[in-house]
């Protein structure tokens, strides 16, 4: 590599002094006592998150109480990370929701490799992993980065939509009924 | 077959062999035409209707027979008014065929949006989702949105049919009527049937639903939708995950080409893999599970010497010291090997100064893809030299020698030997060394026993009931502590004085045993379907195989 001999530019009388630049940052300095403050006193202080934030995946239920993942993988395939791992399952004859056929048999995510982008839930076919305002994640191992299905379920709690897709025709018609 | 025909396809002419049909000749040129009903090893029932296409052929006036040309000279093309089945159309001279017209497209959007209607929409429930011809055609070729408004009929789902062994979902059918051809044409009975008529029309089971068939598996792959499940791979494993290796059933000597799917070094089923020269689009179903030996509780998954496991280091020495103990030598070959390490054993052979035995494996030949023969590889043992004769289903043979005093070592691969005519007082007249993918009796007596690879595990060569050599890949990895049986084998060749590279890769084995034997084509390249390879030196053997697909016909 050749070297470039970078001339540098001869400073005024005044620049040498160095005055003018140290009174211009002081009239910042002086200006900001002035303002409303930014910082957070955190953790004391918790910062107010806009409604659509990203923070850890959480699955969700619907207003029924039904899981709503029926462990279709998708989630799993598009992670980049590979944070998630899907183990499916088959719903046992005789449970309610037995015409839905499939729920994860075990669900995982590593927080210690989620990078928070939310492609799982856009991928998601059925609105059940939602991202949530959960942003400080921490843990004394690698271990309990790991939800498993329960965990996630607690985090997750209830999602308030109506949309009842899987809900059986004869069903919809009687809870209509009822005036939801 | 081989006269070609020129057509013309989206205006772009290319020339197709005569005899095929429209389907067919398009995809040679690159144009895909969307099938529901039509497979290519089936009679064709030109019923989903979503092949439609426009078909026209060269005019001719009627009185005269004179071809009718347009002003600028060249013919005029007679394009019939209204679509035709591409299906059921057979290619002709002069052919022109339009696929991506507007009146085209509005065919496949109707008739997409039709079989959409009553469909419960469940993809992320759906095995098939991911290899669904429904979901694909409706992504390239449908219409994206539904008018659908009114309650969808709801048909029988989750019928366990073929004692179970399928799942059917008849709200998933799209009435292509595969499953009933297959068991009509193939499997000789009628198992499904369509009953009801218009939009409840469904398909459904006889009372004979299939369950003592060994073919009725074949109904899932051919299924273009979700509508027939295979219930041992239920919810198991979605398709996008996993890999396709090329793998050849080592089920029996009819050398079926089968796909193994494998994510993360498990394998979760095993399918068919189409090849018009050996098994079509078939494969018996028991062949489809033959991959459970990899995880199996009966797997040798440590070496042992003098029943006690050990490291794999110390067996190889210590089963070197056993064959070189005593030069009255017998090795038991096995037709379940592939032919590289057949070849390896055979150099052992002849450095060791050996007897061959080797044992069949017979069963009933069932007339379609389960042969006499139950070993992928008898044939190759002929071409590796290492026997002459077709053997005896035991070693009774071997038995008589050792009880006699003549063979003093034994190196015994894969055979149970104890099963096959051995007693336990024989391996103390003779020191064995046991090299197997399954835990016996015999690896229990055996002085040293050794774990290899079991065909899922290596790649390699097998020779078919058609002296067809036919390649398989590696699905997954051996098991820790599990060696090849090509790495042993090359440890036992220079223990007797050769110097061969240890753990050879199978491009230089192949090389190898091509070159020393000439029948074999140069690197043992067989090419996608396998090669056929001169037999003439086998003709005067009895082999067990009976005419069956594509065996012994006028091919
Ligand atoms: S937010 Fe992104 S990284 Fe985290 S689990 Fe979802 S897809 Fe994976
Ligand atoms: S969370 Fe959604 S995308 Fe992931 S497995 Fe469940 S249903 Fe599928
Ligand atoms: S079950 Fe499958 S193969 Fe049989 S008619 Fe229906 S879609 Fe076709
Ligand atoms: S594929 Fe031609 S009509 Fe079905």
């Amino acid at each position: 590599m050749a070297i470039v001999v970078v001339e540098r530019k001869k400073l005024s009388f005044w620049e040498r002094t160095y005055l003018p630049q140290i009174a211009g940052g002081l009239w910042i300095t002086l200006k900001n006592l002035f303002r409303k403050k930014v910082t957070l006193e955190y953790p004391e202080q918790r910062p107010a998150l806009p409604a659509r934030y990203r923070g850890a995946p959480t699955l969700v239920k619907d207003p029924d109480g039904r899981e709503k993942c029926v462990s279709c993988q998708l989630c799993e395939f598009v992670c980049p990370p590979k944070a998630i791992r899907v183990s499916p399952g088959a719903i046992a004859e005789g449970s309610p929701y037995s015409h839905i056929e499939k729920a994860p048999a075990k669900f995982e995510i590593n927080m210690a490799r989620c990078i928070f982008c939310g492609l799982c839930q856009e991928a998601c076919p059925e609105s059940a992993i939602v991202l949530q305002k959960e942003f400080s994640v921490n843990g004394f191992d690698r271990k309990s980065f790991i939800r498993g299905k329960a965990d996630l379920y607690e985090k997750g709690g209830v999602l308030p939509d109506n949309v009842m897709k899987w809900r059986k025709a004869s069903l919809n018609a009687e809870k209509s009924k009822g005036g939801r | 077959m081989s006269d070609l025909v020129n057509i013309n396809i989206d205006g772009k002419p290319c020339a197709v062999p005569a005899g095929l049909n429209v389907i067919e000749a398009a995809k040679l040129a690159g144009v895909e035409i969307p099938h529901f009903c039509y497979h290519p090893n089936l009679q064709v029932a030109g019923s989903c209707r979503l092949c439609l296409v426009s078909i026209g052929t060269p005019a001719r006036d009627r009185a005269t027979g004179e071809p009718v040309l347009n002003p600028d000279g060249t013919q005029k093309i007679a394009f019939m008014p209204m679509l035709a089945i591409s299906c059921g159309t057979k290619v002709s001279e002069g052919m022109h065929v339009v696929t991506n017209s507007p009146q085209v497209k509005a065919a496949r959007e109707g008739v997409l949006e039709f079989l959409l209607l009553n469909h419960p929409l469940d993809c992320p429930i759906c095995d098939k989702a991911g290899e669904c011809k429904l979901q694909e055609y409706s992504e390239n070729f449908g219409r994206g949105r539904s008018r659908y408004v009114e309650e969808k009929n709801a048909k029988p789902k989750k019928v366990p049919v073929a004692g179970g062994r399928i799942m059917l979902d008849a709200e998933r059918c799209v009435l292509c009527s595969r499953c009933i051809r297959f068991c009509r044409e193939i499997i000789g009975r009628d198992i499904f049937g369509f009953i009801r008529r218009g939009s409840k029309n469904e398909i459904s089971v006889y009372g004979d639903d299939g369950g003592d068939s060994n073919y009725i598996m074949n109904v899932v792959d051919g299924c273009p939708v979700g509508a027939l499940t295979e219930a041992a791979f239920r919810f198991k494993m979605r398709p996008w995950f996993m890999r396709v290796v090329n793998c050849v059933a080592p089920e029996s000597s009819a050398g079926v080409n089968t796909n193994v799917w494998v994510r993360e070094n498990t394998i979760y089923r095993i399918t068919p893999r189409a090849n018009p020269f050996v098994n079509d689009s078939w494969t018996s179903d028991s062949s489809r599970y033959e991959y459970k030996i990899v995880n199996s509780d009966l797997r040798l998954r440590r070496m042992r010497v003098d029943g006690a496991p050990c490291e794999p280091g110390y067996a190889l020495s210590r089963a070197v010291d056993v064959l070189k103990s005593d030069p009255r030598i017998a090795v038991v070959a096995s037709a379940r090997q592939p032919l590289e390490e057949q070849f390896l054993l055979a150099e052992f052979a002849s450095m060791a100064g050996a007897k061959v035995y080797a044992v069949s494996h017979l069963g009933e030949d069932d007339g379609f893809l389960v042969s006499a023969d139950r070993t992928p590889n008898m044939r190759g043992l002929f071409v590796s030299g290492l026997i002459k004769e077709y053997p005896k289903p035991d070693l009774s043979d071997l038995a008589a020698e050792i009880r006699m005093g003549n063979i003093k070592t034994v190196l015994c691969l894969c055979e149970d030997a104890t099963s096959l005519g051995l007693e336990e007082k024989d391996f103390k007249l003779a020191n064995f060394v046991y090299c197997g993918v399954n835990d016996s009796l015999t690896a229990r007596l055996a002085k040293v026993a050794l774990a290899i690879s079991s065909n899922f595990e290596h790649a390699g060569l097998f020779i078919n009931r058609q002296f067809r050599l036919q390649k398989f890949d590696k699905a997954v990895c051996a098991p820790k502590g599990v060696l090849d049986f090509s790495a042993i084998a090359v440890k036992f060749i220079n223990a007797f004085g050769a110097s061969l590279a240890e753990n050879p890769d199978i491009g230089q084995l192949r090389m190898r045993i091509s070159e020393m034997c000439p029948i074999l084509p140069k690197g043992c390249e067989t090419g996608e379907g396998g090669v056929v390879i001169d037999s003439s030196a086998f003709a005067s053997i009895k082999f067990p195989e009976t005419k069956s697909l594509h065996f012994l016909d006028n091919e």
